[in-house]
């Protein structure tokens, strides 16, 4: 007899509960014909409200009732996702087309005249030399630049999308009451949970599915602090503006913008270093770059190629990090108060 | 001297403005006279200004002084809407500012409200050009004609070779000459100036007091100047207000108030000044235009400081008082020392000197 059996018979759904029941399987003490002692007595969750009255379904029900539904509005959330995300997969394809048919000798110099540029630091720029040469002595040159181009698409991305949401979270508090928990559930959600949805939406083959697991995943930083940046703005400097009649628009563009400039310059930092880490985790979901030869030194136990390509990715990181830093160092410099 | 043949450039009347949740309740408690920390105490509103009449004339400079509490930055603040009164009228040459709407208020901020404040307030990321040049830029005007301007007030103020210094490479008073000259590049009739030196060392406080009253020999702007120094008050003032919680004490000519305080909340801050320095000979002399003087002229604006040098510290002596050369009244020597006696000390002095 299970544990809650006698409730439904008291209430008299014993006819509903059996309606379509099966015989299942019972336990040794069942069969030995004894009950269970009082302080035996299970939580009544799904699955033992189950065995008690067949018409409660099991957890495993609910889970399958989930993956039904999203299965069931798949193609109408493709209908409008598809076209929409479809620029992002255009994208990724060029940047990946044309940062790997570019000849190293000619990628390599742009991207050593632009970190001098961006950074004005000569030892910066001949790091970033040192850490190209080693990518081309060791074969994995093409690997780098796969990685690089992907996050370099997805942080003009966050950029864009990031800096406007941030901006708007800053001037409506409304909006930042709603923006901010979907910003913590991006933040804490686990970074494979991400993935799950992707897959069911999109063809594991096209680039928008990693593109999109890393955008979601790193574009946090920028938007938190470009409203805390523009939250930030010297309040006697925004009075100086409304005293002489600046309109809201000439008051963002001209004074909250370029004062909240170092703010949001570390959180695109913060952005970059994120999409970073998730391009590794995004080759599980056939994105190209470093991270697929992390993936195969995992799964097939090649210890040295796993290793190889982590310290690639470190390399990478700090490259990136020490220029958009140089290039943060650079804004706030002209902007001491 | 008087202030009714002065035209009134801006006029507050029966000015409120109660900070909390509903201020428009605690209007009829004010009427009823319940006092402010009563009503802050049951209400939890707190009362920034109280019934504020003022007229602000056009081309003088008026001083609203008062302690730190008292309500003077937000009084400032209301005559360009920077803060929006809980009740009252604002008028600017007679036309009601309250009934503005967003555009017609940024056009009157823009083009005949400029401001200089306390903590300078400058765009940290444009030079010293850029940030004078801020009010015709928002205007639109950013032809030549505009830089030029910008550069003569850069001149004026004494910046030059500043012009593309950033204002972080500038020491306190001269972010604070950028300041007022972006005032003025915006050549608006009225300057609003919210503790504008107070952020100064006194030396650099007092050569911009200086330089303010130069320019507004020139320029008779209409100034309004919030200050909670005294010595600066009767320095610049040509009409004085003094605000003590939310309300207005007293006000008039400085002399006139210095003279006459009306109560003991004023002869407390009088007290400490130096009344030799500060009284002018026209506030103390006789009307009398006949009366014998034994020892020349003098003029009308002179300190009776320079006055006790220039008599030798003789109190016998007696001068003419002329005034752009005519002459409006005498003056004693006797009148002089009588009136750096502290007011609330002159009654006791007569007696002492009679029990000698």
């Amino acid at each position: 007899m299970a544990a809650y059996a006698g409730i439904f018979d008291l209430f008299g759904l014993r006819e509903w509960c059996d309606a379509g029941k099966t015989k299942s399987l019972m336990s040794l003490r069942q069969l030995k014909g004894e009950d269970p002692a009082w302080w035996e007595i299970p939580f009544p969750s799904l699955d033992n409200l189950h065995k008690a009255c067949g018409s409660i379904p099991q957890t495993r029900d609910f889970t399958a009732w989930l993956e039904n539904g999203f299965l069931a509005i798949r193609p109408s959330l493709r209908v409008v996702l598809d076209p929409l995300t479809q620029p992002l997969s255009w994208a990724l394809d060029g940047a990946l087309t044309l940062f790997t048919t570019l000849p190293w000798w000619c990628l390599v110099p742009i991207i050593l005249v632009g970190t001098m540029l961006s950074s004005k630091s000569s030892r910066i720029t001949a790091f970033v030399a040192a850490c190209f040469a080693f990518f081309l002595f060791t074969d994995h040159y093409g690997y780098a630049v796969q990685t690089l181009s992907i996050i370099f698409v997805c942080t003009v991305l966050c950029a864009i999308l990031g800096v406007p949401t941030g901006i708007l979270m800053s001037k409506n508090d409304t909006a930042q009451r709603v923006i901010t928990p979907v910003l913590d559930m991006l933040q804490t959600l686990p970074t494979f949970v991400y993935l799950i949805p992707l897959i069911f939406l999109f063809k594991i083959t096209e680039p928008k599915l990693y593109g999109l697991a890393i955008i979601l995943y790193s574009i946090v930083p920028v938007i938190r602090l470009t409203n805390l940046g523009i939250r930030l703005v010297d309040r006697d400097v925004i009075e100086a503006a409304n005293a002489y009649g600046m309109t809201a628009r000439q008051k963002l563009v001209q004074v909250e913008i370029p004062l909240a400039l170092p703010n949001i310059m570390a959180g695109i930092n913060q952005t970059i270093m994120m999409s970073l880490a998730m391009v590794v985790i995004a080759s599980l979901v056939s994105a190209p770059g470093l991270g697929t030869l992390v993936l195969d030194g995992i799964n097939n136990l090649r210890l040295g190629v796993g290793f190889v390509a982590g310290f690639g990715i470190v390399l990478l990181a700090i490259i990136l990090d020490r220029v958009s830093k140089a290039a943060l160092a650079r804004v706030d410099e002209s902007r001491k108060i | 001297m008087s202030t009714a043949d002065k035209q009134v450039k801006i006029a507050v009347r029966n000015l409120y403005k109660i900070f909390g949740d509903d201020p428009a309740s605690i209007l009829p408690m004010l009427s009823d006279g319940i006092d402010k920390a009563d009503i802050q105490r049951r209400t939890g509103h707190v009362i920034g200004l109280n019934n504020i009449n003022v007229d602000i004339s056009a081309g003088l400079i008026t001083v609203i002084m008062g302690l730190s509490g008292s309500g003077k930055s937000t009084l400032i603040r209301h005559l360009n809407r920077l803060i929006e009164p809980t009740a009252g009228e604002i008028e600017m040459d007679g036309d009601d500012i309250m009934a503005y709407d967003s555009g017609r208020l940024r056009a009157l901020r823009q083009t005949r409200m400029s401001m200089v404040f306390q903590k300078f307030a400058l765009l940290p990321h444009r030079t010293v050009l850029q940030n004078t040049m801020l009010a015709p830029e928002i205007r639109g005007e950013n032809g030549s004609a505009s830089t030029e301007e910008a550069v003569k007030w850069i001149h004026r103020v004494g910046l030059e070779g500043c012009e593309d210094s950033f204002p972080h490479q500038l020491s306190g008073g001269m972010q604070q000459r950028v300041g007022l000259a972006r005032a003025l590049t915006s050549n608006a009739e009225v300057m609003l100036m919210d503790e504008a030196f107070s952020a100064l060392d006194p030396l650099i406080r007092t050569s911009m007091q200086d330089l303010l009253l130069e320019l507004q020999q020139d320029l008779h702007k209409t100034i309004v100047f919030i200050t909670h120094d005294l010595d600066e008050a009767l320095k610049l003032a040509d009409h004085l207000v003094i605000l003590k919680d939310g309300f207005i004490v007293q006000q008039g000519e400085p002399q006139h108030i210095l003279l006459n305080p009306s109560d003991p909340y004023i002869e407390e801050f009088v007290s400490d000044i130096n009344r030799a320095r500060v009284l002018k000979v026209r506030s103390i002399m006789d009307g009398n235009r006949r009366a014998k003087a034994n020892h020349g002229e003098v003029d009308s604006g002179m300190s009776l400081e320079s006055l006790i040098a220039h008599a030798e510290g003789d109190i016998d002596r007696s001068f003419a008082v002329h005034d752009d050369g005519a002459r409006v009244g005498t003056i004693t020597m006797k009148a002089v020392f009588k009136a750096l006696v502290r007011y609330d000390l002159a009654g006791t002095g007569r007696t002492n000197n009679g029990a000698g």
